[in-house]
């Protein structure tokens, strides 16, 4: 019998089993940030453990950085001191860190891909739920806690159990107005928000071929969303492409070497999957969520559910208190709603793809004056490629804010927060509440439909912009 | 981590499914460079208005001093969201050993047991009988058998835990003392992958 995608990668890190216990695996790349950190440094130290293999941990400051002048010191004492803590941290046990200021620096999960550190076949974790974004190049890639990044420092291991592995296959062409955030919306809204949990899924079928590497990266990053450890899509012709050149990309006859072994990483053909589901990409119409967690999303024109049409009752108390949360009526359309912040970043969607296809939509407009827009590009090089290409121009005249690499506003951890009681459409991958700040009520949505809200200060259906 | 083989306790109530981990700890709380004292802010904005202690949510079970106990049980899917280990230690701060659900999300899971949290399985139909106790009635977990049982009534429910984690938290062991133990099996799979190349 054929093996999976997810099979090859994990045999071929296999160290032990543990007899009725978790797998013994071992890992390629190790990303680290400032908040899931400085507990497992501590506790290597007080263990005195060194860090066992330094050169596979690499390092940036994302979560709780200010967004503006990046170059002061940061004004809230306790951030400083947890960025502060990363540096030193780093410099003692000799980990590569792309800090403030540095030109590498940038959300985790946008800067391992785009310099080229992110590579097919391999093991990489991060003590981030989001790791799962980097499982676009035919890689495994999850989120850990903090006990965890502490087995890897200690051990360049962790103990997992073996998840079952789902296939999810997308086939057909994508409708007008369609891009991929909508796709793993779509999904998610289908199986819910624990829909996968206890598995590792591929996403596989035509309409996932034709897609891009960041918009595949998009699709893998939210994986999570339906309770997934991670998502993958099998390496081709487009990662290769994207990757070659870049940065930590191996090089001549090295890369030569790799393509060969990466070319046979793609599941077998009669390899057999725990699960498979199939969905038409003709069904997909623009997304958005509705509720708190991203599992009650719905296509921009349809309406939110009423409480009579929920049968069971705990699923009816729970998108009770959700619509209250949301200040939303049962029943109620979203489309023509006023929304007062629109926010477009984090790892999910601030790649200069989606910056592109933003100010393609916007080029020559002016925002809602009732909206605050905020652009948080993923990365420092994302930044700096936005300028060189003049993009910036673009958003300044449509009076969007283009601050520096971050987390941001996804997250309500650092300076960036939506005021309570405001809707914000958030390219980000996350509605829960307090999510971008106590009060705060986000809708998701892709950069498509965000760019839209920001021109004409309320949910739109965005083909109709684009008739 | 401290061992842990049997609780009985009685348990706060919250039956809300798809809690994750932004409401066990909000983010903003994820500063603190140490695990301890992230307990004051478990729930924290289910907690109190405005986010000022001085302005308690009375309908809280958190804020209701008749509820108490070592054990949670709350709705299905459990720990969903970000890998925040923070979750696991705001619950363990807060004095919960156990956290009582009928599904949990996989991070959580292997967090809360990182930590000696026991995360308890049980079917939708246990978990309705848990919450349609009296208040003060208390439960018995047992590690070793795998057990949990409504003391009153003597009903009793299996859950899953593999040996190699029952044993960890029997004894107070923890996967990094595992795996600096066959530190040599490490070193020698390094060798052979180097060896392939």
């Amino acid at each position: 019998m054929g093996k999976t995608l997810f099979q090859k990668i994990w045999d071929k890190h296999l160290v032990k089993t543990i007899p009725d216990g978790p797998d013994v695996l071992y890992i390629d790349k190790h990303f680290i940030h400032e908040v899931t950190s400085p507990q497992a440094f501590s506790g290597i130290e007080k263990r005195g453990q060194p860090l066992f293999r330094p050169e596979k941990t690499i390092a940036t400051a994302d979560h709780n950085v200010p967004t503006i002048n990046q170059h002061l010191p940061i004004r809230e004492e306790l951030s400083r001191i947890q960025v502060q803590r990363l540096v030193e941290n780093c410099k003692r046990h000799h980990v590569e860190l792309y800090g403030l200021g540095h030109p590498f620096q940038g959300i985790v999960h946008i800067i391992g891909p785009e310099l080229g550190i992110t590579q097919p076949g391999m093991t990489i974790v991060c003590g981030d739920s989001h790791t799962s974004t980097h499982g676009a190049f035919g890689s495994i890639a999850f989120g850990i806690g903090t006990s965890e990044v502490e087995m890897v420092f200690a051990t360049q291991c962790i103990l997992q159990n073996r998840p079952k592995v789902m296939r999810i296959n997308i086939d057909g062409q994508l409708n007008k107005g369609v891009v991929s955030k909508d796709i793993i919306l779509y999904i998610i809204s289908k199986i819910s928000a624990s829909g996968a949990t206890g598995y590792f899924v591929e996403y596989a079928g035509s309409t996932i071929r034709a897609l891009s590497m960041e918009a595949r990266m998009t699709i893998c990053n939210m994986s999570i969303e339906m309770g997934a450890r991670g998502g993958m899509i099998a390496p081709d012709e487009i990662t290769y492409e994207y990757m070659k050149n870049r940065l930590f990309a191996p090089k001549g006859i090295e890369w030569e070497d790799k393509l060969k072994e990466w070319k046979k990483l793609p599941s077998d053909e009669d390899a057999v999957f725990d699960k498979e589901l199939s969905f038409n990409a003709e069904d997909i119409e623009p997304m958005i969520t509705y509720g708190t967690n991203p599992g009650l999303g719905i296509t921009i024109n349809s309406h939110v559910p009423t409480l009579e049409s929920i049968a069971d009752e705990g699923e009816r108390n729970n998108m009770a208190k959700a619509l209250k949360y949301m200040g939303l009526q049962p029943g109620q359309a979203l489309k023509g709603m006023p929304v007062q912040n629109v926010f477009i970043g984090s790892c999910t969607n601030s790649r200069i793809e989606d910056l592109r296809l933003i100010a393609s939509i916007i080029k020559g407009k002016k925002k809602n004056e009732n909206v605050k827009v905020m652009v948080v590009p993923g990365s420092h090089q994302v930044r700096e490629q936005i300028i060189a290409e003049g993009l910036d121009v673009i958003f300044n005249e449509a009076g969007f804010e283009i601050r520096q690499a971050g987390c941001s506003a996804c997250l309500g951890m650092n300076e960036d927060k939506i005021p309570a009681g405001e809707y914000c459409i958030s390219t980000s991958n996350r509605n829960f509440e307090g999510r971008q700040g106590p009060g705060a009520r986000t809708l998701l949505a892709s950069p498509l439909t965000a760019a839209a809200a920001a021109i004409t200060g309320v949910v739109t259906d965005i083909r109709e912009l684009l008739n | 981590m401290k061992p842990l083989k049997h609780i009985q306790s009685s348990f706060v109530p919250l039956p809300v499914e798809n809690i994750d981990t932004d409401q066990i700890i909000p983010a903003r709380f994820l500063k603190s460079t140490s695990r301890e004292g992230f307990g004051k802010n478990l729930f924290r904005d289910w907690r109190y208005f405005n986010n000022d202690e001085a302005q308690p949510k009375t309908d809280f079970v958190l804020n209701k001093p008749e509820y108490k106990g070592s054990i949670l049980v709350a709705g299905k899917n459990f720990g969903s969201g970000s890998s925040r280990e923070h979750a696991a230690w705001a619950i363990l701060d807060y004095g919960f050993y156990a956290v009582v659900s009928s599904f949990f999300a996989d991070i959580f899971k292997n967090n809360a047991l990182n930590n000696g949290v026991v995360p308890v399985q049980v079917s939708e139909d246990f978990l309705d009988k848990i919450f349609n106790l009296e208040n003060g009635s208390t439960l018995s977990i047992d590690i070793e058998n795998q057990s949990i049982t409504i003391d009153a009534t003597g009903e009793s429910e299996k859950f899953d835990i593999n040996n190699y984690k029952k044993t960890c938290l029997m004894n107070g062991y923890d996967d990094i003392d595992y795996l600096l133990n066959i530190k040599e099996d490490i070193i020698n799979f390094e060798k052979a992958i180097e060896g392939l190349k």
